[in-house]
């Protein structure tokens, strides 16, 4: 056939497979479980001794010690309200300030060159002054995860709602959609993908702020766990402590996942490979 | 004459719905084939398997290596401006930006070089996707609906730039369109595409420029309706836009 055409080709697509249902899964699971194996392996082999990391065995071991005599269910809920609650002040505190500093030309000249300054700072330099400011009790911690995870949600929502396309938003104001609805019917759906990537964002920076706050003399939580851990050398507990914020961060990651897919049905799913 | 465009027997179907279902078609080297067909009939499926975007289920296709596609919307980077849509791809060199800078003059855009895409009107857009189709000296333009987004006159005025710009450059063309009037005025050949075939393959033998108050124009122009499942009361309306859609 192609003799009869000899300066003519086949056109070939440079197309994406379409993937059998369930490869998905399998492969999003095979990283974490290499890691597992790898650390398996490399405990079994002695290249981890005990001392540096314990193995999967003696940290499984420990965590079912801990969980049985109840400790770590009680330290995991005290840590979880923390950091759910810090990061939902933080979250609408960084939406608020997003939606009016991109939404509106004075929020922008009045907020934003403030909001970048304060953002400059390193959260954990504010714990000393926090202590200071509000005792050593719970609203110094939640207060600190709230201005931790505040920062990546904002600067995620101001520049999401720049992104709007203007054309509709004129189109929207000539059907006679006032300011608020505006904000609500068009505005934050449009810059929902990047409000999604702010939450995340400010989800995995909600645990790290969780540490630190956990260090202002605690006395429950997972972080008082990894101290007293610490003092005893059990690196076994030192290693669940560890492995369940690593937990806590991909469950914070298949929630944004699962909120992209509920908030945005109208987005094409997979879309720009 | 050799050939540019060969197609035997293609399908390609979606669900349990073939839009196309055995297709033959030939087209020459500078041979200017329109394609009508109603919405949904399978012509942009069609030009987009000759682009190398879609896969064919089953059939022969060959197609020259260089083939260039204008899309129904222009398509331009929005971050680029408008010579570097034009060469986007071509290698960064002085006399890579001399023949984006002639392509552009040559759809009278000499002076928009440096415009960013979001201030060119449609038609200007659309006459820098063009450029940036000719540009890369095609031996195949497919031409999806080039038209289908720009206002009556700036179509006419497209219409003409394309019938220029062919009659310079020889490429084999296919264009997609719903315009009959258009197909007419522009081709070579007008097929029509229906249930997943070509119905009709008619040789346009009018001189060119044509003239659409020429019985023999709006004969054709009936018939090629007449298998778009359009009928036409007598006597057929005699305006431009008349049979549009």
């Amino acid at each position: 056939m192609t003799t009869a055409y000899p300066d003519l080709v086949v056109p070939r697509p440079d197309l994406p497979r379409p993937r059998r249902r369930g490869v998905t899964p399998v492969l999003r699971t095979a990283g974490p479980l290499a890691l597992l194996a790898g650390w398996w392996v490399a405990s079994a082999t002695g290249v981890l001794t005990p001392d540096v990391l314990a193995s999967p065995a003696t940290v499984a071991k420990a965590a079912g010690e801990l969980w049985s005599d109840g400790q770590l269910t009680d330290a995991l809920g005290v840590s979880l309200t923390r950091a759910v609650l810090g990061l939902l002040f933080g979250l609408t505190a960084g939406l608020v300030l997003g939606v009016v500093t991109g939404f509106s030309r004075l929020g922008e000249e009045l907020l934003d060159s403030p909001l970048q300054l304060l953002r400059a700072l390193p959260f954990l330099s504010l714990v000393p002054l926090f202590m200071v400011w509000f005792g050593i009790g719970e609203t110094a911690r939640v207060i600190l995860i709230a201005v931790a995870t505040t920062f990546p949600m904002y600067v995620s929502t101001a520049g999401g709602v720049r992104t709007v396309d203007r054309r509709l938003l004129e189109a929207m104001r000539s059907f006679g959609l006032g300011r608020w609805r505006l904000v609500a019917e068009v505005v934050l759906p449009g810059a929902l993908p990047s409000l999604l990537a702010g939450f995340r964002l400010s989800m995995t920076l909600s645990v790290i702020a969780l540490i630190a706050a956990e260090e202002i003399n605690s006395t429950s939580g997972i972080g008082y766990l990894m101290t007293q851990a610490q003092s005893f050398s059990r690196t076994d507990i030192l290693s669940v402590c560890v492995l369940i914020y690593g937990l806590l961060g991909l469950a914070a990651d298949l929630v944004a996942r699962g909120a992209e897919r509920v908030l945005m049905p109208w987005r094409p799913r997979g879309a720009a490979r | 004459m050799s050939v540019a465009v060969h197609i035997e027997g293609l399908r390609r179907t979606f669900g349990a719905r073939s839009v196309l279902d055995g297709l033959d078609l030939d087209i020459r080297r500078g041979e200017f084939v329109a394609l009508l067909g109603a919405s949904g009939t399978g012509k942009t499926t069609l030009l987009r398997i000759l682009g190398a975007l879609e896969r064919p289920d089953a059939g022969t296709v060959l197609v020259p290596e260089a083939r260039t596609i204008v899309f129904q919307e222009p398509r331009l980077v929005p971050s680029k401006r408008a010579l570097g849509n034009v060469i986007v791809g071509l290698p960064r060199t002085a006399e890579s930006r001399e023949r984006g800078l002639r392509a552009l003059a040559e759809v009278g855009l000499a002076d928009h070089a440096r415009a960013w895409p979001h201030t060119l009107s449609g038609g200007e857009a659309q006459r820098v996707a063009l450029a940036r189709a000719l540009v890369r000296e095609p031996d195949l333009l497919l031409l999806d609906e080039p038209f289908a987004a720009l206002d009556a006159l700036t179509r006419l005025r497209m219409q003409d730039l394309v019938a220029d710009l062919v009659r310079t450059h020889r490429p084999a063309v296919l264009l997609v369109t719903h315009d009959v009037e258009e197909a007419i005025k522009l081709a070579d050949r007008v097929a029509v595409l229906r249930d997943g075939r070509l119905v009709t393959d008619e040789t346009v033998a009018a001189e060119r420029p044509r003239d659409a108050t020429d019985p023999a124009f709006t004969a054709l122009r009936r018939r090629l309706l007449a298998d778009l499942g359009v009928r036409e009361n007598e006597p057929a309306v005699e305006s431009i836009e008349g049979g549009r859609r």
